[in-house]
């Protein structure tokens, strides 16, 4: 059975990064195709005329696009290895949640991190740093979020762990000072192949960000 | 095995009615316990919902499940061999209703929330940018009777359950779901006469009384 798989991809972006993961944790071979998000592909806009943005995973030819809901995508159709969510619905509903806190409390803070300067900068950090810390609480003393295993909350945050070299830079803060546990959550992250391969160099995405990124928002 | 089911809710809002409704749908029992979400809400609704202490929460068994849509996933997925399927079959059915779930929980609410809170440039704002929303909405719909085909699904459920605050929206914003989508219009009226949005949907009117209400609380009238 010929299955064709291709992710409209972008380096940098964690909620790429999270389908790159799970596609490496099911072992799919698929085709990245880099997207330039200023000047949009035909094929882009065809695949997300809602959104117009990356992610998007077009499996035989049929787009699913948003991060998380691809992932969940990628989990059911590839049963074979690495189940990512629980079976049970209860902590299905659990996991959901958190990845779901992920983006409502963490993806935003994190954005002005590196956006904005002066008093909008330090409610950005404040912001972001209670959002870990109450990510630190639910994972607890446990290995992975997914307990034992890597899981849907793992892949979920796992992605912005690439990104804290930046948000220090920019904030001129230490996050392993306010979440230590976290930092070594993310360590042993890395440690897993899929997840090492799919991540950028956190030194690139930095540089990307200072000498590129903000230039590109008027930010100075 | 004992099934208890407890629900925190607050008659107006449109959250609660999503579980509500997929409660009903399935036929299971449960036990309301309504929240005074602007006198003091109980011990039990800031324990189980610590992180945003918000209405609805399912307590299934004393295990809390928050956030609405992801209740009526829990719903279906607990009492799957109970009541209709509301999630499609298909793997990538599944992909795009929740796709769009995800549309209506980022746009739909807070848009609407733009129209009767706003004034001015802002409300007209907010009025196009719901008019774009519902379009999009219709252009979803196709030509079907509803979002899950031809049977009430999960997508019915959620834009529903919201429905019961359009009233208020047209009233504040100065149009009508008739003119701008006389298809999502029918099919609200097509969802409305379903048992279990008849029990579960609160009273447009008087949620357009509630929003007066808000509205004076936010010195706005």
């Amino acid at each position: 059975m010929g299955d064709e798989v291709i992710l409209l991809d972008l380096y940098p972006s964690m909620y790429a990064m999270r389908v790159r993961i799970a596609l490496a944790e099911k072992e799919i071979k698929h085709e990245s195709k880099e997207q330039d998000v200023v000047n949009k592909s035909q094929l882009l806009l065809d695949m997300n005329p809602v959104h117009k943005k990356i992610p998007v995973l077009v499996h035989n030819g049929q787009p699913i696009c948003e991060s998380l809901i691809i992932v969940q995508y990628i989990d059911e159709v590839w049963t074979h290895k690495s189940p990512l969510l629980p079976s049970d619905p209860y902590h299905k509903a659990r996991a959901r949640f958190w990845a779901d806190f992920v983006d409502k409390k963490v993806s935003d803070p994190a954005r002005r991190i590196w956006l904005k300067k002066g008093e909008e900068l330090e409610i950005a950090k404040k912001e972001f740093i209670e959002a870990l810390k109450l990510l630190e609480g639910e994972l607890g003393d446990k290995t992975y979020f997914g307990g034992d295993k890597f899981g849907f909350v793992d892949v979920a945050l796992i992605p912005f762990y690439s990104w804290f070299e930046t948000y220090e830079t920019c904030g001129n803060f230490s996050i392993e000072e306010h979440c230590p546990t976290l930092i070594t959550w993310g360590k042993k992250c890395m440690e897993r192949e899929s997840v090492h391969k799919s991540m950028p160099d956190p030194k690139k995405i930095c540089e990307f960000v200072l000498n590129d990124l903000r230039k590109k928002y008027g930010v100075e | 095995m004992s099934d208890e089911v407890k629900l925190l809710d607050f008659w107006g809002s449109p959250f609660a009615a999503r579980v509500r409704i997929a409660l009903a749908e399935k036929g299971v029992s449960y036990e309301l316990q309504a929240e005074d979400i602007f006198g003091g809400k109980s011990d039990l609704l800031l324990t189980s919902n610590p992180i945003y202490e918000k209405v609805p929460v399912l307590l299934h068994d004393g295990k809390p499940v928050v956030e609405s849509t992801n209740i009526v996933y829990y719903i279906d997925e607990t009492w799957s061999t109970q009541g209709p399927q509301l999630l499609p079959a298909c793997s990538y059915g599944r992909a795009r209703a929740r796709f769009w779930a995800d549309f209506i929980d980022k746009k739909v609410f807070d848009t609407g929330c733009n129209i009767w809170k706003g004034q001015g440039e802002e409300l007209e704002l907010a009025k196009k940018e719901f008019i774009d929303i519902l379009k999009k909405l219709d252009g979803a719909l196709g030509d079907k009777d509803y979002y899950g085909g031809d049977k009430f699904g999960f997508l019915d459920v959620l834009l529903i359950a919201l429905s019961s605050w359009f009233l208020a929206y047209e009233k504040y914003g100065g149009f009508t779901i008739e003119e701008e989508s006389p298809k999502i219009a029918a099919w609200m009226k097509r969802c409305s006469e379903r048992a279990s949005v008849v029990k579960g949907l609160p009273d447009s009117q008087q949620v357009c009384e509630l929003v007066g209400t808000i509205r004076k609380m936010h010195g706005l009238e």
